[in-house]
């Protein structure tokens, strides 16, 4: 299939500044409200964020500036959901973040994709942490921001693919449990939750992945990009964030680790994948 | 299925046919039918047995039954009808079938025949060998698809209405490139085209472009704007809503494609197509307990529940225990999971009775089809309640053994232009919502429907079949393995070379010091490392259902095996590469070069366990690979005495890998001439570390002794047998063909993952002298290990000659000390000249028994088996 290349490659990244109004509309999730969050510190991990997948894995990068006016709009991953030529454009549970689609949509379409719109056919939701593509199928959770519908419109669109859904527990999204850490390798969380989203896709997947799991939640969320330079690259969260799951990474062969640190955003749900787009614009036919 | 009452009534019709024919005075839509019609009454006999020899006594027993009882039937009628009728007026009906390019194919038949008469019909119209992935549809009232059952008389099946049939894919094979033949994928292809065109196989605008692409240069051939103008691809249907834009891409991939030949068109088509996730899924609307509207979907790997375009359920077909349907009902009885200690069962609504009955025998297909190695037999009970239905088919397992049988030139394809995907949809491509709900009308419906309706239950419950199916699985696979002749290669015993201490599992060789003798003759076997690979990840655990999940209710342990394997090739690239040149190698029929390799980890407990044993205790060793994490063990240990006592290298191993490897071999074998006319030449057998291939061209000087192993033995016998096909009942020794036979003996240092290498070169054809040189070379894998070790320091060598009557044996001795322990290697080339009047099977069975005899102690580590064939007009073996 011409989208179906190893999970990993990408030539390009989307990222969004973080704007000074950050954790600002934290206030509406209770659960964050008390989460004091450094501004500059977020603002610094990002620059490093973006440093390393500029630099280190050498993608190239497209950066939207912030907008004080839309203070999560840094979350970019949640707003389009991009596979081979298409990307998807979501629809966010929170009608504030809504705003943030144009800015996203009209890059993605200077990219040259397919630009496919989630709109409000019949109260879609869908946020891209919640989905989990692994080269050969989607996982999308289940969440209180994603919903049955909207992830329908999501099979709709890439109907190469089977699209599975998954519970999420806890409150928690897909993305924060579980991500990809190589071509067929899954990086998730021991977590009770986690286990049990996970026992879920293997229930339903056709394939076979390696299952790495780390101890922290926080820890399974990577960007694993085989850049340019056909070297796999992980990008996960240092070891000051996560001790006890860095020597799980080192299992990895082969890899350039690249720990990179996403504290400020994690306090508001984030984590690194949250940060970034990803896009192939070097498709091989075969 | 036919019998011999089947065949005898069958004998009668072509003279009722021709007089009925005449009076009719229809020649003329007959015309094409006809010629055919005579025909088949003869073919009938002879092809059936074939089909059937797949089948199992038992089963073969049920048929008998089921046979007699219907042909019992239909004589009481025929009696009662003929004072009024006559025997002259045997009804001869029009059938009209849609083939996958559009066409009609239009020929007659006996009223009364069975559907297989049909199906073969259309094979042989088709020019198709490979047919068991394909099936006969037709429409029932309700405008719903059923699958004919061969079995069946076609007049059961069909309630009203002309007989208008379809051919179709029934079984879409997951990796279409191991079909053997490029036929087949040609029409595997339109399957596949009309699936998408018609919106079964949903996919999205980029695969519509690279699809529609690869069908316009397999249709069309290579670009080219003079002839074929710059509209020539609004012409042809890609997609359920094609556009201007989908053309211009689909042109220009087209345009790229310069020199690519149809076959192979077709082959990135289907490389394309096979990885959709619709792909050979066969959907059912129903609802669930809640009276939710889903989809099910059947297919190779299990049951897919889709809600909308989602999927939120699957069941693997080793998590299911049971499938069964009642009324409108129908129900999976699913095995407990890792945390769960009851056995569920999940109810599903169809629409009706029909379209209930319809998915359950669609499930039992897929299942018996996908996951066993032989077709269940039927319900034995006279006055059973349930439905008697079951898969009587091949399975895709036998079906594969036996397509590797196939031998003929690849055929020539017509690859007429596909008038369906031109224009406008031809009849068959239903759309999507009918398609979805493929209707598999029960011919049995009559009979069955009545009991069916005061709700029986009608089940089919795998799990209790399980120590039964094993057995017969058992018993199954000794035979395969024979039949295929594949050489095993313990590896365990390898290890045990004299001069070594004995390593803590070496049972019972005893070793003596310096004495070089060979041990045991063990063959090689050939397997894919696949396996391996995955199991040696570290630090990671597979997710894998079919790793996970597959405990064996279902099937037996080697064609799980099987499964995996070939699960497993898709996800991995290289083994499964390599295979696909295998096949195409063959299919090409060119000089083969084949090169498996395989690397086993085997555990010393595994050895042990043989050894123990016995021989010949397959199951135990089944077992083990099975139980284990490293489900891709692919060699299995034998003992050779065992083997010796057959006079010839026996093949244990279940795996598929060589299961297929064995396949393959005998393919090639028996695509030679029988004949050995020349003196067969010596196949050089250097192993090499990492794959050994080799391409041994007749080498006539006494087999060399490789410096990478230390010392070995080895053994190679040069003979021209042949061996039967592989259908057979228990394979017989002497039916194998093995040329060369290399004994190495391993130190007992390698103990660790082996790996076997089989090469095969096969089939060459010289044009001017007419021979057939073949040559199968069985290595275990202890040269690997050893190959790119230090070489060792030799000791001595000798050679030594001796003649029989019909062979010439050279033994070359050489003992090297290596690291600390020495190894006695020693290598035979045994030739074997003559021609048809000797049994070149007896001369080499002859040959490695004695030369086990005379080495007592040491192991068969490579085989290589070189014949040389003269290939004269009237051989009639082939």
């Amino acid at each position: 299939m011409a989208n179906m290349c190893p999970y990993g490659r990408f030539t390009h990244a989307v990222v969004r500044g973080v704007p000074e109004t950050f954790g600002k509309a934290a206030g509406d999730d209770c659960e964050k409200g008390e989460t004091s969050v450094d501004l500059a510190k977020a603002q610094r991990q990002f620059g490093c964020l973006t440093g390393a997948l500029r630099q280190k894995v050498g993608l190239q990068l497209i950066e939207i500036p912030a907008d004080p006016e839309l203070p999560e709009s840094w979350r970019i991953e949640d707003v389009a959901v991009i596979q081979g030529d298409t990307a998807l454009i979501t629809r966010p549970f929170k009608q504030q973040r809504r705003g943030e689609v144009e800015a996203v949509r009209k890059v993605v379409s200077e990219l040259n994709l397919t630009v496919v719109e989630m709109g409000d056919s019949g109260g879609a939701t869908l946020e891209g942490c919640d989905v989990l593509f692994t080269g050969r199928e989607f996982f999308v959770g289940i969440s209180s921001h994603t919903n049955h519908r909207g992830a329908e419109v999501l099979a709709d669109t890439f109907k190469d693919f089977a699209v599975s859904t998954v519970p999420v527990c806890g409150g928690a999204r897909l993305r924060n449990i579980c991500s990809m850490g190589g071509p067929q390798t899954i990086i998730i969380s021991n977590s009770e939750g986690a286990k049990k989203t996970l026992r879920m896709m293997e229930q339903l997947t056709d394939h076979h992945y390696e299952v790495l799991t780390v101890p922290e939640d926080l820890a399974a969320n990577c960007i694993y990009i085989k850049g340019p330079s056909k070297l796999d690259f992980l990008l996960h969260r240092p070891a000051e964030e996560c001790p006890e799951s860095v020597s799980a990474f080192q299992k990895l062969q082969d890899y350039t680790l690249l720990p990179t640190a996403c504290s400020e955003a994690s306090k508001l749900g984030g984590s690194l994948s949250s940060l970034c787009l990803l896009v192939n614009r070097k498709l091989t036919y075969f | 299925m036919t019998t011999e009452s089947g065949a005898d009534s069958e004998a009668k019709q072509p003279r009722e046919n021709k007089e009925t024919e005449k009076e009719k005075g229809k020649a003329k839509a007959a015309a094409a039918a006809a010629a055919a019609e005579p025909a088949s009454p003869q073919n009938q006999p002879e092809q059936f047995p074939a089909a059937a020899g797949h089948s199992t006594p038992a089963r073969k027993e049920q048929e008998q039954q089921e046979v007699d009882q219907v042909s019992h039937r239909s004589s009481i009628s025929r009696l009662s009808r003929s004072p009024l009728k006559g025997v002259k007026k045997t009804k001869i009906m029009e059938c009209k079938v849609a083939l996958l390019d559009g066409s009609d194919f239009t020929l007659n038949l006996e009223k009364r025949a069975r559907g297989h008469v049909l199906f073969d019909k259309i094979c042989e119209h088709l020019n198709l060998l490979e047919k068991d992935y394909f099936g006969i549809t037709c429409r029932d009232v309700e405008n719903q698809k059923n699958w004919i059952d061969p079995g069946k008389e076609l007049k059961k099946q069909i309630r009203t209405g002309p007989w208008n049939f379809a051919f179709n894919v029934k079984f879409y094979p997951p990796d279409p490139a191991q079909l053997t033949e490029d036929i087949t994928r040609y029409y595997l292809c339109l399957q596949l085209r009309d699936d998408v065109v018609s919106g079964r196989l949903p996919c999205s605008f980029a695969t519509h472009t690279v699809l529609g692409s690869y069908a316009v240069q397999s249709e069309l051939g290579d670009y080219d704007p003079e002839e074929l103008g710059s509209d020539y691809i609004s012409e042809l249907r890609f997609a359920p809503n094609q556009t201007k834009e989908l053309e211009e891409k689909v042109m220009e991939l087209h345009k790229t494609y310069k020199g690519m030949t149809p076959a192979e068109a077709e082959i990135h088509f289907l490389e394309n197509a096979k990885k959709l996730s619709m792909y050979g899924v066969d959907l059912h609307h129903a609802k669930d307990s809640e009276g939710v509207e889903i989809m099910l979907g059947v297919c190779s790997s299990g049951l897919l529940i889709y809600r909308d375009r989602l999927r939120i359920n699957r069941f693997a077909w080793p998590k299911i225990l049971k499938i069964s349907y009642k009324r409108n009902n129908f129900y999976i009885k699913i095995r407990p999971g890792e945390f769960e200690q009851f056995e569920s069962t999940i109810g599903f609504k169809l629409p009706n009775h029909r379209a209930a009955k319809r998915l359950w025998k669609v499930c039992v297909e897929h299942h018996t089809f996908f996951r066993l190695v032989s077709p269940e037999s039927q319900p034995k009970k006279f006055l059973s309640l349930g439905s008697k239905f079951r898969y009587s088919g091949r399975t895709q397992a036998q079906s594969r053994r036996a397509s590797s049988m196939i031998n003929r030139l690849a055929p020539l394809v017509e690859r007429s232009s596909s008038k369906r995907y031109n224009m406008s949809l031809s009849l068959d491509g239903a759309p999507i919502a009918e398609n979805h709900e493929t209707p598999m009308k029960d011919s049995a419906a009559a009979g069955a429907a009545k009991i069916l309706t005061k709700g029986d239950l009608i089940t089919t419950v795998t799990t209790e079949k399980k120590a039964e199916e094993e057995k017969a699985e058992q018993e199954d696979a000794p035979t395969d393995a024979a039949e295929t002749q594949e050489p095993t290669t313990p590896l365990r015993h390898d290890t045990k070379t004299k001069d070594e201490p004995p390593a803590s599992e070496e049972t019972k060789e005893e070793v003596e010091p310096k004495t070089t003798k060979a041990a045991e003759y063990l063959v090689k076997y050939v397997g894919d490392s696949v396996a391996t690979d995955l199991a040696s990840s570290s630090g990671l655990h597979g997710i894998s259902p079919s790793t996970t999940m597959d405990d064996d209710v279902f099937m037996d342990g080697t064609l799980r095996e099987v499964d995996e394997v070939a699960e497993r090739e898709e996800i991995k690239v290289s083994p499964g590469a390599v295979r696909q040149e295998v096949y195409q190698a063959i299919s090409d029929k060119k000089g083969t070069l084949i090169i498996l390799k395989e690397a086993d980890d085997k555990v010393d407990a595994e050895g042990k366990e043989t050894g123990a044993a016995g021989e010949e205790e397959e199951p135990a060793l089944r077992g083990e690979a099975e139980g284990g994490e490293n489900e891709a063990v692919m060699g299995v240990e034998i003992w050779s005495p065992k083997m010796e006592a057959n006079g010839v290298t026996q093949i244990k191993g279940t795996d598929s890998p060589k299961k297929a490897m064995a396949s393959w071999i005998s393919e090639v074998v028996k695509t030679e001439a029988t004949e050995v006319v020349g003196a067969s030449t010596k196949a050089s057998d250097a192993p090499q570390p990492g794959e050994e291939v080799q391409t041994e061209q007749s080498k006539s000087g006494p087999s060399q002794i490789t410096p990478p192993e230390s010392s070995t033995t080895s053994l190679a016998v040069s003979t021209l047998g042949w061996v039967p096909s592989s259908e057979k009942g228990p394979p017989e020794p002497e039916e194998k063909v093995v040329v060369a036979t290399e004994t190495e003996a391993a130190p007992a240092e390698s103990t660790g993952p082996t790996g076997c290498d089989v090469v095969e070169v096969g089939t060459k054809e010289v044009p001017v002298v007419h021979t057939e040189t073949k040559t199968i070379t069985y290595e275990s894998a202890e040269v690997e290990t050893n190959g790119d070790v230090d070489p060792g320091v030799l000791l001595s060598a000798q050679t030594i000659t001796s003649e029989t009557t019909s062979t010439t044996t050279t033994t070359h001795i050489t003992k090297t000390v290596k690291g600390g322990i020495s190894e006695t290697r020693i290598e035979k080339r045994i030739v074997i000249t003559g021609d048809t009047d000797i049994d070149h099977d007896q001369a080499l069975a002859q040959a490695i028994k004695e030369a086990k005899e005379q080495h007592p102690d040491m192991s068969v580590t490579k085989v290589v088996v070189h014949k040389e064939t003269e290939i004269t007009p009237e051989e009639g073996e082939d």
